[in-house]
């Protein structure tokens, strides 16, 4: 079974994002870009397929600038064997995403497709689901644990309230939660090993798909502050705030 | 303009999450109806309370085995096939839905705009990105529009309605996939996403024992929900449904006790819009203090025994 892993290349969970003071969208120029860190979990999870026996073939695809073959490099780097980089600029919306993705899927053929729930920048947690719907396959968010059974699958996922387990049949598509698994760091080797592994270079065109956003962003701003309230000497003193002052007791 | 909301329930009661997605459904204009999708009796009783919700014009019921757990694939057929009746579906951003509305977005063809804190205009809404460190305001150009509610920033629409209820046309279950089991965290404290009040512990807690020591019995002296950051869930203290922050649970309760927390963004993203928020830390430079309207520089071994004291003194 082929598994194939789409990445996506984000700010840095790290970096503090500032919003552009012209409201334009938050500050991307020199700032670090990683990958997102729920797509690390679904690479680590498809490799431990592989070295479980469960996984022929780990595929990483990334849709983004071409600095996104860095993030492909980096999945390589932890142990999967190639890459496809979908060269897109601008903003590529979770729809016209999935849209991609459902082409790379065609071609590639695999038996499961693993995603990160969402990405850290956009926080949509939307490309999973509609790769599923537009592939007409079986979905799993939110994984906390998953099994391979032949070629159907049993996933449990973190829902409100507790722990669910469904079973999906396969070919299915899988998104991870963030206790799914621990990602390994690439060891030097690797990552040298990683520079003669093999990316695809595709473009959009090359999969027909329209990438028109269909929101439009009208405004980017910083959220409404916070500010400090007072500090208390003891319990009994806050007892009393939150009595008369705050009335919340 | 007519608007589908599709309502949060546990197969018996409705969810608050419900009402509080209504107010956000309300202020799309247009009438609303209301979907509630699930298996066995109760789901029944939960379509009465939908019917008496305040700005509610009618109830579509769907019962059947297929909506019972919360399979995605079924439910996002259903909602597809009802579609051509509706210009907006509107559900509250909780698991359920998060994991539901991307397929019923994808099989429109329409770009979800996903945990709306505002409704600016009927196509035009604010959402946060990155953890809440930004407000972008979006106008979808998409016919129809399918939106998820942060719930925590909606008020909740009150009862005052009396709206009919019909069964909804079925849809063919795609027998993607099954249910297994379920492990629900069973507990008589208030839900997180709906509680009054919070009292959430961090890594400073040391333990699962010393959530059950020091935390618990604050929050059921208060009758509050009990939560954890993120570092307190990653250490074991906590089971991960507790967990408040962006990964976690977003919430907005009236008081937000904060104890031994330190306030990395990721937890106050998940909790600043709280009314009043307590924050007891023995670091005075621990970050939370910068959003609390009261911080208690203590040892909370000390202080959070003395506070649930306190707090039976005054007849809690």
């Amino acid at each position: 079974m082929k598994v194939l892993v789409p990445v996506k290349r984000v700010v840095d969970y790290n970096v503090k994002v500032r919003v552009k003071s012209d409201g334009t969208g938050v500050e991307l120029a020199n700032v670090k870009m990683s990958m997102n860190p729920f797509d690390e979990i679904a690479v680590e999870e498809a490799l431990r397929l592989k070295e479980a026996g469960k996984a022929t073939e780990v595929v990483v695809v990334s849709i983004g600038p071409a600095q996104a073959s860095e993030t492909i490099r980096t999945g390589l780097a932890m142990g999967a064997d190639r890459g496809i980089l979908v060269k897109a600029e601008g903003n590529v919306e979770p729809l016209a995403v999935a849209k991609i993705l459902k082409a790379v899927v065609e071609a590639e053929q695999p038996g499961l497709v693993i995603l990160g729930k969402q990405a850290i920048d956009d926080d949509s947690n939307q490309t999973g689901q509609m790769l599923a719907a537009l592939l007409g396959w079986s979905q799993a968010t939110f994984a906390s644990k998953l099994e391979v059974e032949g070629s159907d699958f049993k996933v449990t996922r973190e829902v409100d309230g507790g722990l669910q387990t469904i079973k999906l049949k396969g070919p299915a598509i899988v998104t991870t939660d963030l206790r799914l698994n621990e990602p390994r760091y690439a060891s030097l080797p690797n990552i040298m090993k990683a520079k003669k592994k093999p990316i695809d270079d595709k473009s959009v065109a090359d999969y027909g798909v329209d990438v028109t956003p269909r929101l439009e962003v009208l405004k980017t701003a910083e959220p409404a502050g916070r500010k400090a309230g007072v500090k208390v000497k003891d319990v009994a003193e806050l007892v009393n705030k939150l009595k008369t002052e705050a009335g919340v007791l | 303009m007519t608007t589908l909301l599709i309502a949060e329930h546990d197969h018996e009661t409705l969810k608050d999450s419900t009402n509080k997605a209504l107010t956000a459904a309300s202020q799309l204009g247009g009438d609303v109806h209301v979907l509630v999708a699930g298996g066995g009796q109760g789901t029944k009783a939960a379509a009465e309370a939908a019917a008496k919700l305040a700005g509610v014009s009618k109830v579509l019921v769907a019962e059947g085995p297929a909506y019972e757990h919360d399979l995605a694939e079924p439910l996002a057929a259903l909602i597809v096939a009802l579609a051509p009746g509706y210009d907006a579906f509107v559900a509250p951003a909780t698991s359920r839905f998060k994991n539901v509305m991307p397929r019923v977005a994808a099989l429109l063809d329409v770009m979800q705009v996903s945990e709306i804190i505002k409704v600016v205009a009927p196509d035009t809404y604010e959402r946060p990105i990155y953890a809440g460190n930004a407000i972008q305001t979006v106008k979808s150009k998409d016919a129809k529009k399918v939106i998820t509610v942060r719930t925590s920033t909606f008020a909740a629409a009150g009862e005052g309605g009396s709206a009919a209820i019909e069964n909804a046309a079925s849809a063919a279950d795609p027998g993607l996939s099954t249910f297994v089991g379920e492990e629900v965290a069973k507990s008589d404290r208030p839900e997180l996403t709906s509680a009054k009040i919070i009292v959430s512990g961090g890594r400073a807690m040391q333990s699962r024992e010393n959530f059950a020591k020091y935390i618990e019995p604050l929050a059921d002296k208060l009758g509050a929900g009990v939560g954890a950051s993120r570092a307190a869930v990653d250490a074991g203290y906590a089971p991960n449904d507790w967990q408040v922050g962006q990964t976690g649970k977003v919430v907005a309760p009236e008081l937000y006790v904060a104890v031994g927390i330190s306030g990395a963004i990721q937890h106050l993203a998940g909790m600043k819009d709280s009314k009043v928020i307590v924050a007891i830390n023995k670091d005075e430079d621990a970050p939370i203090f910068q959003v609390a309207d009261y911080g208690l520089v203590a040892d909370l071994y000390q202080a959070v025994p003395e506070l649930t004291e306190a707090l039976g003194k005054l007849g809690k």
